[in-house]
């Protein structure tokens, strides 16, 4: 790196400062800090609240708070959890921030909109926490009526709906962007096949919440209207059918769930290879399974009431339905698997959360087949097992993933390092209280501990103790990601443009980018995961010395695209850089004249430059 | 990628499997199965635990393994073997999973089926009436000649090793009419017009439970029988099964439904046929010495929520502070 460069970069950077953040930018990489800024707060007072929960449950009385406060405290900590950590920082936050980077963009299709549906989450946030002085509501983030409707306090409650509504809203503003960008926004040469996998996951799970989140919204308005208005929609006593509300509930919420772990998925195909220094193994199975859980996810809600009152039939369906999700997920974790394998780990706190993310959601996994077997889950449901096998997939998933999404992410968001030493501490104390807390929780429900009570019985005192000390261990846990993510961002050293060496293009810009996004429109030099194929410090120099070259690096606007060819980049037509390195000599061993046979960059499943758009020519001759 | 030499992998998966039909045998993570359709849950978990057992050290071994071997080493900077894929394999990880869902579907249905959770009668007679009588029938076991014809007399002997299947029940149902409401259960005797805050139950025999609720949701559930259902109010549901082993249980609320949720909990008394009669005279007993006429046109739907709660509140530690205000919210709502 040149130093001029840094100098004009430098220049650039001062020109923005921090007070950016706090004001209505249009600049998607802010609002993506934003979003994540936002969302770990709320996830620390959603964190504070589950210690109080735990608390009250180190012992079988209810004794640390009232039984009234500790409905509130566990819905309280479901909803922020969900609508206002996970979903907000994985598809606001990381979607956001990457999307139109790792698409070439230079920003987000409708960039007011998505500051409006990011300024929507901090006051539905605020009210949610302000209803803890009126009374919150305490019915669980399920809120089921009838209970919801005559259960404390009415102004709780409709403070709850409410604030689930403005949040649900501001997830659909962000998903029709996402959709419409990268539909729309791709560089040219990029084919929906040639996307990063984190653009495919966020386009399933944007699917999903538009499909899904209004008819939380219907269920959610209607339900407010028992309860201030007095219609019976759901209420029995007037005619009304609460079951009715479980369906519309369950149709977003089931869905929900894919939505908090799609993008992690998306994120994990994206922080595996570039640590395991491989291709991601199958990246069109990986794809188009993101799709299929994606469908699959709108057909299976009725397994959360397999107590209900459904029918027998209507269980059967959702049973095998439930089910075959295994099957996509599946091939995701084998295929993510297959991408270790053989790799040359760099085993760095994002790898590690990366490994820890596979490692413990597939424990959520399991429990997850065993939950969607009908006559098992009529003895588990509402028991702690399903504390236990939520927490895996949500916890041990979702915030993994997003934890190593965050070291992996930090130093182009901030142009710094992370310290690896305290990004190790913080994995290990994360792994070891996760497990503590959330394993014997299995054990707990199976014997008949159920979900959502103050009390139990003491016979239970045991396990819950473990329980409770680890949930103590999660606590601190944070404390040394805390510390480091703000050291770092103030003092950390500085990170360079591509620390990871990775192949997708926000790697290609500087860190942070600037507020473009790149200083010349970006061309595909190589798939998205040609590890091992391509050299990438050599791809990453000569893509240097082109920006260098250019004078009109501060208008980007006006550059047409042909005045650097990708050809330039790669030095001559074929990709693979003659070495005679032992990975070279696999790689020969790899190939196979028949695609569906080859494992070399020959496969069928990698991602190769889409014939109609490539800009290669060579790419383009190809078939 | 490299596949380790055969005779590893070949003690490996022997190994695994061991381990996994050793931990699916040996977990003792379920409490004593005291029914009959419990075995069959039992052994339903059992199958699931061997083989999550299997798949879960697979993928953990696979990353123990690969943490230790393939680590990029100090100074090294390549990168590893450009491997993009290989179809053979990915249909063998779509095949495998298949194969297994296949497997525990299959497996969860027969359970299902034999613990009379199809109702295959549904279709003609009584059944069909009964089915749309109860529009959220739970478990709502076949109904064949001899449950049609045979009134239920407490009385009547049982056959060996006959259990709620709807294949198999041969014996009269011992109906019991189930009511929630916040924070009790109430257990209403129909044939015997005896009314009780516990549920006794005598072993071998059919019992079906009819649940409904009076206010909020709330869900029956004795982890021992493996059982649940949502008392759901406005509709009623039912659950059948056989009580096998002699016994207290307790009877835990698991859908929430208020502050005392956590308290709401009582017990299922399993009893040998005679004991269970005669626990049905001494409290017709008890209830005709009492009131006779209290007794005989005892509902529970039709008392208020105050009158039953009492005699249960002092055993639940329930104030009279609180019922006041259940009572006062129950008038509200109705
Ligand atoms: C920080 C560590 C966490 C601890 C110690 C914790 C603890 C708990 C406990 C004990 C419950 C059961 C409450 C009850 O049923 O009485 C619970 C419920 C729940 N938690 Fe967490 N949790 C944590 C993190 C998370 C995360 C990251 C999520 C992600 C979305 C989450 C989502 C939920 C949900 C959805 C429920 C169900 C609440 C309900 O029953 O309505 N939790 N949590
Ligand atoms: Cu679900
Ligand atoms: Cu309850």
């Amino acid at each position: 790196m040149e130093p001029a460069d840094l100098a004009a970069r430098e220049h650039e950077e001062s020109g923005t400062n921090w007070r950016k953040f706090f004001g209505f930018s249009t600049d998607h990489k802010v609002i993506g800090i934003q979003y994540l800024v936002t969302s770990f707060f709320f996830y620390l007072i959603g964190g504070a609240l589950a210690s109080a929960v735990r608390t009250e449950l180190a012992t079988p009385d209810a004794d640390f708070v009232s039984p009234d406060l500790y409905n509130s405290l566990f819905t309280i900590h479901a909803t922020v959890m969900i609508f206002l950590w996970i979903v907000p920082a994985a598809t606001g936050g990381f979607g956001n921030y990457l999307i139109p980077l790792m698409i070439g963009a230079r920003d987000m299709a409708f960039p007011r909109l998505n500051a409006v549906a990011f300024w929507m989450i901090p006051p539905a946030g605020i009210l949610l926490m302000s209803s803890f002085f009126v009374g919150a509501a305490g019915s669980g983030w399920t809120s089921y009526p009838p209970l919801s409707i005559i259960n404390g306090s009415k102004a709780g409650e409709f403070i709850w709906i409410l604030s689930v509504l403005l949040l649900g809203t501001s997830s659909i503003l962000g998903a029709v962007n996402f959709f419409v960008t990268i539909l729309k926004m791709r560089i040219p040469g990029m084919g929906l096949n040639q996307m990063p996998l984190f653009c495919w996951a966020m386009l399933a799970a944007s699917a999903l919440i538009l499909i899904g989140t209004p008819v939380l919204a219907g269920a959610l308005i209607l339900l407010s209207f028992d309860l201030i208005a007095g219609t019976a929609f759901f209420n029995p006593t007037g005619g009304g059918d609460p079951v009715v509300y479980q369906h519309m509930f369950w149709f977003y919420s089931h869905p929900a769930v894919y939505i908090m772990i799609l993008p992690v998925f998306g994120m994990i195909s994206e922080i595996i290879p570039a640590h395991a220094r491989k291709p991601i193994f199958g990246y069109r199975a990986i794809a188009y399974s993101s799709l299929a859980i994606s469908f699959l996810g709108l057909i299976v809600w009725a397994h959360h009431m397999f107590t209900s009152g459904t029918p027998a039939w209507l269980r059967m369906f959702f049973m095998i339905a439930t089910m075959i999700i295994a099957v996509p997920t599946g091939i995701k974790v084998f295929s993510w698997l297959a991408t270790i394998w053989g790799g040359k780990l760099r085993l760095n706190s994002a790898m590690i959360f990366g490994m820890g993310f596979i490692s413990m959601f597939v424990v959520g996994g399991l429990s997850g087949i065993m939950v969607a077997s009908v006559p098992f889950d009529i003895h588990v449901h509402d028991t702690y097992f399903i504390v236990a096998h939520l927490h895996y997939v949500l916890f041990g998933g979702s915030v993994f993933g997003l934890y190593g999404a965050l070291y992996h992410w930090f130093p182009k968001m901030t142009g710094r390092m992370m310290n690896e030493t305290w990004g190790k501490v913080h994995f290990a104390l994360t792994f070891i209280g996760f497990n503590m807390c959330f394993l014997p929780m299995h054990k707990l429900g199976l014997e008949g501990m159920p979900r959502r009570v103050a009390m139990y019985d003491p016979k239970f005192t045991a396990l819950n103790v473990v329980c409770t000390v680890g949930s103590y261990i999660l606590a601190v846990s944070t404390i040394p990601f805390l510390v480091n993510a703000a050291w770092s961002w103030l003092r950390g050293p500085k990170a360079p443009d591509n620390p990871w060496q990775a192949l997708t293009l926000e790697w290609m810009t500087s860190s942070p980018p600037p507020v473009e996004n790149f200083y010349k429109d970006p061309v595909l030099a190589s798939g998205p995961y040609d590890y091992g194929m391509v050299n990438a410090l050599v791809i990453r120099q000569k893509m240097m010395k082109g920006k260098e070259a250019t004078t009109e690096r501060k208008t980007p606007s006006g550059i047409p695209l042909n005045q650097l060819k990708a050809s330039d980049l790669l030095g001559g037509s074929s990709s693979i850089v003659q070495s005679a390195s032992d990975a070279e000599v696999e790689a020969q061993t790899l190939q196979d004249e028949d695609p569906m046979l080859s494992g070399g960059p020959n496969s069928v499943l990698r991602a190769k430059p889409d014939p109609e758009e490539a800009v290669n020519p060579d790419d383009r001759q190809d078939s | 990628m490299k596949i380790p030499s055969n005779i590893t992998t070949l003690i490996a998966g022997i190994v695994l499997t061991l381990v996994s039909l050793w931990v699916g045998k040996n977990h003792g993570l379920l409490p004593v199965a005291a029914s009959e359709e419990a075995a069959l849950v039992d052994g339903l978990f059992n199958t699931m635990m061997t083989i999550s057992t299997g798949l879960f050290f697979i993928v953990e071994g696979v990353l123990v393994y690969s943490i230790f071997r393939f680590r990029r080493r100090p100074g090294d900077n390549t990168d590893g073997p450009p491997t993009h894929g290989n179809v053979p394999l990915e249909i063998l990880w779509t095949a495998i999973p298949a194969v297994i869902i296949l497997i525990i579907g299959v497996y969860s249905f027969e359970v299902y089926n034999s613990m009379g959770g199809l109702d295959p009668m549904a279709a003609h007679g009584h059944s069909m009436q009964q089915a749309r009588k109860m529009p959220g029938s739970a478990i709502a076991a076949t109904l064949d000649e001899n449950t049609q014809q045979a009134a239920p007399t407490p009385t009547e002997q049982i056959a060996d090793g006959v259990g709620a299947s709807p294949d198999k029940s041969a014996n009269p149902n011992l109906e019991v009419n189930v009511t929630g409401l916040q924070f009790a259960w109430i257990f209403a005797y129909p044939d015997s017009g005896v009314t009780s805050g516990e549920l006794h139950v005598p072993t071998g025999r059919e019992v079906k439970l009819n649940i409904s609720a009076n206010d909020v949701i709330h869900a029956f559930w004795v982890p021992e029988f493996r059982l649940k259902q949502d008392a759901i109010p406005g509709r009623t549901t039912e659950l059948r099964f056989t009580p096998k082993t002699v016994g207290t249980y307790p009877v835990i609320c698991a859908e929430l439904c208020g502050s005392y949720h956590g308290g709401m909990k009582t017990q299922v008394i399993v009893q040998t046929p005679e004991e269970f009669d005669a626990w049905v005279q001494s409290q017709q007993e008890v209830a005709s010495a009492e009131n006779l006429d209290r007794a005989l046109a005892i509902n529970p739907q039709a008392m208020s929520t105050g009158e039953f709660l009492a005699p249960y509140a002092g055993e639940m530690g329930i104030t009279s502070d609180t019922l006041e205000q259940l009572h006062a919210s129950h008038h509200h709502q109705f």
